[in-house]
C-alpha cells in the first residue's frame, strides 16, 4: 500500500515552490500592467515600475501579431521535431540547421531574383519558387542527414542519435560557412504593400503573409498526415514500427518521408525568416531551432497541432511578455530579454504539465 | 476470406487441382540460432489450404521464434520456408504478406491512437484492388458486426473483445492464405479466451487457413484439426488433434519432463 499512496517528497515541495513563484511573478507583473493601463500614477504602478510607458492599443496589437507571426514559424520547425521524435524516439538537433540551410538558400535565390529584376516585377511567382525550393533543399538535405548519419544508427540506445545530432547540426552549419562565407546574407527589399502598414488592419502585410503561408503549409501537412495512406502507415510506425512492418510497410521508407516532410517544413519556416528578419547567417538555425524545440515540448512533442499551439504560445509569450510583465515589474531593458521569456515559458509548461498542453500521460510501462 | 473457398479474392486466380496438394505453408528442416544459441532444430511443418492447426509448446520451446521465421524477420541458418510450393527464405516480411502470410500479433497490438477503420485500412496495406478491400471490409462487418458499429473510434478505447475482433480483422484485411495467430489466449481474461477461440473456428469455418502458436493445449487442440508440440526447439510430437489429446506425453513435454 505504502507504493500507491502518493507521498509527498521534498522534490515535490521543491517544485511546489517553484511553480507558486513562477505564477506570482507572472500574476504580479500582469496586476502592475493593468494597474498601469488604467491610470498610470496609481500607487501600485508607481511602486512597481515609476518610469513605465504605457502601451498603446496599437503598439499592442503590433505585438500580438508580430508574436503569431513567429510562433507560427516556430511551429512549422517544431513540426520537425515533433514527426522525428514520433517515429523514431529521438531529438534531431539538427533540425534547426536544415531551417537554417532553408533561409539561406531563400537570400540566395531571392537577391539573384532581385538582380535580375523578377523580383520586383513578379513578387508572388518569385515567392513561390523561393519557397518551393527552399523546400526542395531543405528535404534532400534532412533526407541525406537520416541516411548517413542517422541509419546506421537504427537500433542502437537512444542517446546515440541523439549526439549524433549535435554533431550533424555543427557539419551543416560549417558547410554553409564554407560554401557562402561568414558575411550576412540579405533578402531583397519587400514590395510596399508587404512593408506598409495600412492593408488590412493596420497590420503589416508581411506578417499577414507569414501567418497565412505558415497556416497553408499546417493544413497540407494535416491532410497528409491524417488523410492519406502514407500518413496512416506514419502513424502506425509511430506507435508500433514492428507491428506497421508486419502490415507490410517499408518501415525504412516511412521513415525517411517523416525526415523529408519534417525537412520541407523547415525550408517553408526558413523562408518565413527571410520575411520577418530579411537577413541570415550561418548560425540562424540554433536559436529558433531551439526555441521550435522548446515549442514541440510545450505543445507535447508527437503531436502535431501541439506543436503549432506551442509555437504560437511561445511566439506570442516571447512578443508580449517583455512589456506585460517585466517591464511593469521594473525590470530594465525587458526587450532584451525576450528569448529568456520564451524558455521561462517551456519551463513553467514543464512545471504544470511536463508531458505539454497536448502531450498523452503515458502509464509508467509504455514510457521508454 | 470469403466463405468456403478461400482462393476467390487472391489477386491470382484459384489454383488448379494438382497444385492444390501442395501446402500454403511449408517449413523444411529450419535451423534458426540467435548468435550462437541454437533455436530451432531441424523443425518440419507444413499447412494445407482450409486447415485450422496448433503449434504448441511451453516457454522457450521456440514457438514464437518459428512464427518469426516463418514472417521473415529472422532467418534461418539452414532449411527453407516455402508459402504456395515457393521459397520465401530470403524474401522480406514484406513481400510475404504480399504473398499472403499475415499474423495477428500477440496481445493485439492494434495502433491505438488511430480509428478501427484506419486499423482496418492498414491491415490492406499492400493492396490496390479499393473494390475487393470494400468488400472485405464488408466480410469482416459480416463476422463481426461490433466492428462496424465501433469503426470511427479510437481502437484503444474498445473493450479487448472489441479490440480482439478488430486485430482479428485487420489481418483479415490482408486477403491472406493463411493466417498465423500468435497466443490468442496470451494476457486474456478466461472469458475472453473463451471468445477468442470461437472466433478463430468463426474465421476458420468461413474458410480461412489457420496456424495457431499456443501455450494452452486443451484449448487449442479443442478446436485444431492437427498439431505439433514443440520442445527445446524440436517438434515431439505430429498427430491429429484427437490423438495428442489422448497422448499421455502430451501433459509431461509441456512441464519438459519427457525424454527427447
Amino acid at each position: 500500500m505504502q507504493l500507491t499512496t502518493k507521498q509527498r517528497t521534498k522534490v515535490d515541495w521543491f517544485l511546489t515552490i517553484l511553480r507558486v513563484i513562477a505564477l506570482v511573478v507572472i500574476c504580479a507583473g500582469f496586476a502592475a500592467f493593468v494597474a498601469q493601463m488604467i491610470d498610470s500614477q496609481n500607487p501600485f504602478a508607481r511602486w512597481a515600475n515609476p518610469d513605465a510607458i504605457n502601451l498603446t492599443g496599437e503598439q499592442f496589437q503590433g505585438l500580438v501579431v508580430t508574436g503569431l507571426a513567429q510562433g507560427a514559424m516556430y511551429g512549422l520547425i517544431a513540426l520537425g521535431y515533433s514527426m522525428v521524435y514520433g517515429v523514431l524516439g529521438f531529438i534531431n538537433f539538427a533540425h534547426g540547421e536544415v531551417f537554417m540551410v532553408g533561409a539561406m538558400t531563400g537570400a540566395v535565390t531571392s537577391s539573384k531574383l532581385a538582380e535580375a529584376g523578377y523580383w520586383e516585377s513578379s513578387f508572388v511567382l518569385c515567392l513561390v519558387l523561393v519557397v518551393v525550393l527552399s523546400m526542395v533543399v531543405c528535404t534532400v538535405t534532412a533526407v541525406l542527414m537520416e541516411r548517413v548519419a542517422y541509419r546506421p544508427l537504427r537500433g542502437k540506445p537512444r542517446l546515440i542519435p541523439l549526439i549524433t545530432s549535435i554533431g550533424v547540426s555543427f557539419f551543416l552549419q560549417n558547410s554553409v560557412l564554407a560554401l557562402l562565407g561568414s558575411t550576412v546574407k540579405s533578402y531583397p527589399d519587400l514590395p510596399d504593400w508587404l512593408t506598409d502598414k495600412r492593408t488590412f488592419l493596420e497590420i503589416q502585410g508581411s506578417k499577414i503573409l507569414v501567418v497565412v503561408v505558415a497556416a497553408l503549409a499546417m493544413a497540407g501537412l494535416w491532410y497528409l498526415v491524417e488523410k492519406t495512406k502514407t500518413g496512416k502507415a506514419m502513424r502506425a510506425v509511430a506507435e508500433d514500427a514492428e507491428i506497421a512492418s508486419l502490415m507490410g510497410i517499408d518501415v525504412n521508407r516511412i521513415i525517411v518521408k517523416t525526415f523529408a516532410v519534417g525537412g520541407a517544413m523547415a525550408g517553408v519556416a526558413g523562408i518565413l525568416w527571410g520575411l520577418l528578419f530579411r537577413s541570415v547567417i550561418h548560425t540562424t538555425g540554433f536559436l529558433p531551432g531551439i526555441k521550435a524545440f522548446s515549442s514541440a515540448v510545450v505543445g507535447g512533442i508527437g503531436n502535431l497541432g501541439g506543436s503549432m499551439a506551442g509555437g504560437l504560445t511561445i511566439g506570442v509569450a516571447e512578443s508580449l511578455g517583455p512589456l506585460m510583465i517585466l517591464e511593469p515589474l521594473g525590470v530594465s531593458g525587458p526587450s532584451q530579454l525576450r528569448d529568456a521569456v520564451a524558455f521561462a515559458v517551456l519551463i513553467i509548461v514543464l512545471l504544470v504539465r511536463p508531458s505539454g498542453i497536448f502531450g498523452e500521460r503515458l502509464p509508467p510501462e509504455e514510457r521508454t | 476470406m470469403s466463405p468456403n473457398t478461400p482462393e476467390t479474392n487472391s489477386p491470382t486466380p484459384a489454383q488448379p487441382a494438382s497444385v492444390q496438394s501442395e501446402p500454403v505453408l511449408e517449413l523444411r528442416r529450419v535451423n534458426t540460432h540467435y548468435g550462437a544459441v541454437h533455436i530451432l532444430k531441424d523443425v518440419d511443418l507444413d499447412i494445407y489450404s482450409g486447415e485450422l492447426v496448433c503449434l504448441l509448446g511451453g516457454n522457450a520451446s521456440g514457438k514464437s521464434t518459428t512464427l518469426r521465421t516463418i514472417l521473415g524477420m529472422v532467418k534461418p541458418t539452414t532449411g527453407d520456408v516455402k508459402v504456395n510450393g515457393q521459397v520465401v527464405t530470403h524474401q522480406s516480411t514484406r513481400d510475404r504478406v504480399a504473398m499472403g502470410v499475415t499474423m495477428v500479433p500477440e496481445n493485439r497490438r492494434l495502433f491505438k491512437r488511430l480509428t478501427v477503420r484506419e486499423n482496418l485500412d492498414l491491415g490492406a496495406y499492400l493492396r490496390s484492388d479499393s473494390d475487393q478491400i470494400a468488400s472485405d471490409m464488408e466480410r469482416v462487418f459480416d463476422l463481426f458486426p461490433r466492428v462496424k458499429e465501433r469503426l470511427n473510434q479510437k481502437s484503444g478505447t474498445l473493450s479487448g473483445g472489441e479490440q480482439q475482433m478488430v486485430a482479428i480483422g485487420r489481418a483479415l484485411m490482408a486477403n491472406p492464405r493463411v493466417l498465423l495467430m500468435d497466443e490468442p489466449s496470451m494476457g486474456l481474461a478466461p472469458a475472453l479466451v473463451q471468445q477468442n477461440f470461437e472466433l478463430i473456428q468463426q474465421i476458420h469455418e468461413a474458410g480461412m487457413t489457420v496456424f495457431m502458436v499456443e501455450q494452452n493445449a486443451n484449448m487449442a487442440l479443442s478446436i485444431a484439426d492437427r498439431g505439433w508440440v514443440l520442445q527445446t526447439g524440436r517438434v515431439v510430437l505430429d498427430d491429429t488433434a484427437e490423438n495428442l489429446l489422448a497422448h499421455p506425453d502430451l501433459q509431461a513435454s509441456y512441464l519438459g519432463t519427457a525424454e527427447q
